[in-house]
């Protein structure tokens, strides 16, 4: 099972609303999804020369101290947000600095996400509680990516919740299952990807890192992973310019898209989508298998300026 | 008529009152605000007609027995799955698996059916008036589908005896389904088939496709592959 919900916003004004539309989007796939869920939401970019870093820890103190320290050791600290388990820090330093300092001095922080505008959230429980934990209702923003998790290749822990990161901005949800994670897994840390769980949707994001990272464009490795990848997979992925979805070429994993002139949503259910404004005359229609449909958030903002 | 409102009323409401209707009498069922919901009017074993206005979700019309069923929208997956009899009308587009394991009745479907419409059909008919996805009537015994479209790639794999007829291009047919030629009874039964799900289309435009019937049995020159 597993349950995909993504909401990209065409116009400011929907993108004033993402929490409150979304929400309930993902909220009804609970039933595909009851033990853990998350979301990669897209918002607040940070300054130039800034990046924001999103991090998860259990112990609610982990956070005293650390924009200080970070400010001290790698340079400017111009945000701070702790929510919950997790907090978005936005500093002038590079990834790689970031990384090293948190592996030397905070190995007991997770990273979720980094990138200039992506924010990941995502931890076990009912879908309902864990957006609640993190004040998804009231959020705004240019695009969400959000998934519910039912565990069938591995445990159910933070870690192996959905989003998973997949490069600077980049996240997948996955809904399906992976034949060949083990053996991808292992060839893939010869690369030098790095993996933290035994999970396949892990495999399939740590596959488009590596891809990205040799230079090819998201549609680049997104062909490649139909023929990388032995499964089945509805993948969603976000990106900074939007988002992505995916089927494997025999579609047993569901996907039903919509489009106004307002927004695009995914779902991996219709009736996720039931709730929506102006559904009833949305364009409506399941993502034919093996093609890979993509929205770019600059091609409306041309629009919109015009 | 019944109205059932389902933005107030359950499934299980609607459900257990088409149960309940005697298998002998005729009533009438509309359904509003379905919004997607999952095995709405599943298990119907009466003459009843069920309009459900908007579209529905997973297995809708499931094992239906004498109903005629109008969804005046989409259908989710495997709708009118294991239909004995009766008819179901799809005004918009079906998911996938539609009619799958159906033995008995009508499914038409206006718009499209994506992949693996009629799996393992087992005597029903569809007609679907639009394409139809990959893997359709795969394994599928008996029955008709008629696709006035395209079919998907994969057709007809490892079919039986079900027939097939398709007007557009077919992307491929599967191991063991091969075009057949079309003879008067085949013209006679698309005619009929044809006007019951009420379109103008000539039997003329279709090609048939069926069984090769070469996997039927084990062949021993085989044997060393296993």
């Amino acid at each position: 099972m597993c349950g995909i919900a993504a909401f990209f916003a065409k116009t400011p004004a929907a993108e004033a609303r993402l929490g409150e539309w979304f929400c309930p989007m993902l909220a009804c796939l609970s039933g595909r999804g009851p033990d853990s869920a998350g979301f990669a939401i897209y918002r607040n970019p940070a300054p130039a020369g800034e990046i924001k870093v999103t991090l998860q820890s259990p112990d609610p103190q982990a956070w005293a101290g650390l924009a200080a320290a970070l400010a001290r050791d790698l340079g400017k600290v111009s945000g701070e947000r702790a929510t919950a388990t997790h907090c978005v820090l936005t500093l002038a330093a590079p990834e790689s600095a970031v990384r090293a300092w948190l592996a030397a001095n905070r190995p007991d922080l997770t990273i979720m996400s980094i990138g200039t505008t992506i924010e990941i959230f995502k931890e076990t429980g009912a879908p309902a509680s864990v957006m609640d934990r993190f004040e998804l209702h009231s959020a705004t923003g240019s695009h969400i990516i959000g998934h519910t998790r039912m565990a069938t290749e591995s445990a159910v822990t933070t870690a192996g919740s959905h989003p998973f990161s997949s490069g600077l901005d980049l996240c997948l949800v996955h809904n399906g299952s992976l034949s060949n994670h083990n053996r991808l897994r292992r060839n893939l840390r010869r690369e030098g990807v790095e993996f933290r769980t035994d999970n396949d949707s892990e495999v399939a994001a740590g596959y488009l890192t590596w891809r990205l990272r040799l230079g090819d464009s998201l549609e680049a490795a997104l062909t490649g992973a139909l023929r990388d990848l032995d499964g089945f997979f509805t993948f969603a992925i976000g990106t900074r310019a939007g988002f992505a979805v995916l089927r494997d070429p025999i579609a047993c994993k569901p996907a039903v898209l919509a489009e106004t002139d307002e927004y695009v949503a995914m779902a991996s259910e219709y009736r996720s989508l039931a709730d929506l404004p102006g559904i009833d005359k949305a364009a409506l229609w399941e993502p034919e298998p093996a093609k890979i449909y993509a929205w770019n958030k600059a091609d409306y903002q041309r629009r919109q300026a015009a | 008529m019944k109205t059932f409102d389902l933005s107030r009323q359950t499934v299980r409401e609607l459900n257990q009152a088409l149960h309940d209707v005697p298998a002998d009498q005729p009533a009438e069922f509309l359904v509003t605000e379905p919004r997607g919901a999952h095995a709405l009017a599943c298990g119907i074993r009466a003459p009843v007609k069920v309009t459900i206005r908007g579209h529905a979700g997973y297995y809708c019309a499931g094992m239906n027995q004498l109903g005629e069923v109008v969804v005046e929208g989409n259908a989710g997956v495997g709708v009118a799955e294991n239909m004995m009899s009766g008819t179901v009308r799809v005004t918009g587009s079906a998911s996938q698996s539609a009619g799958a394991t159906a033995h008995g009745g009508l499914l038409v479907i206006e718009g499209n059916a994506s992949a693996r419409c009629g799996i393992s059909l087992k005597g029903a008919d569809i007609v679907v008036k639009g394409s139809v996805g990959h893997l359709s009537a795969f394994m599928a015994q008996a029955g008709r589908l008629v696709v006035c479209g395209d079919a998907g790639d994969a057709l007809g794999d490892s079919i039986y005896e079900a027939q097939l007829y398709v007007r557009g291009a077919v992307a491929s047919l599967g191991t063991d389904c091969v075009e057949k030629s079309v003879g008067p009874e085949h013209l006679a039964e698309l005619a009929e088939l044809l006007a019951r799900a009420r379109s103008d289309l000539k039997p003329t435009e279709f090609r048939r496709y069926g069984s090769a019937r070469q996997l039927y049995h084990f062949k021993t020159d085989n044997a060393a592959s296993y």
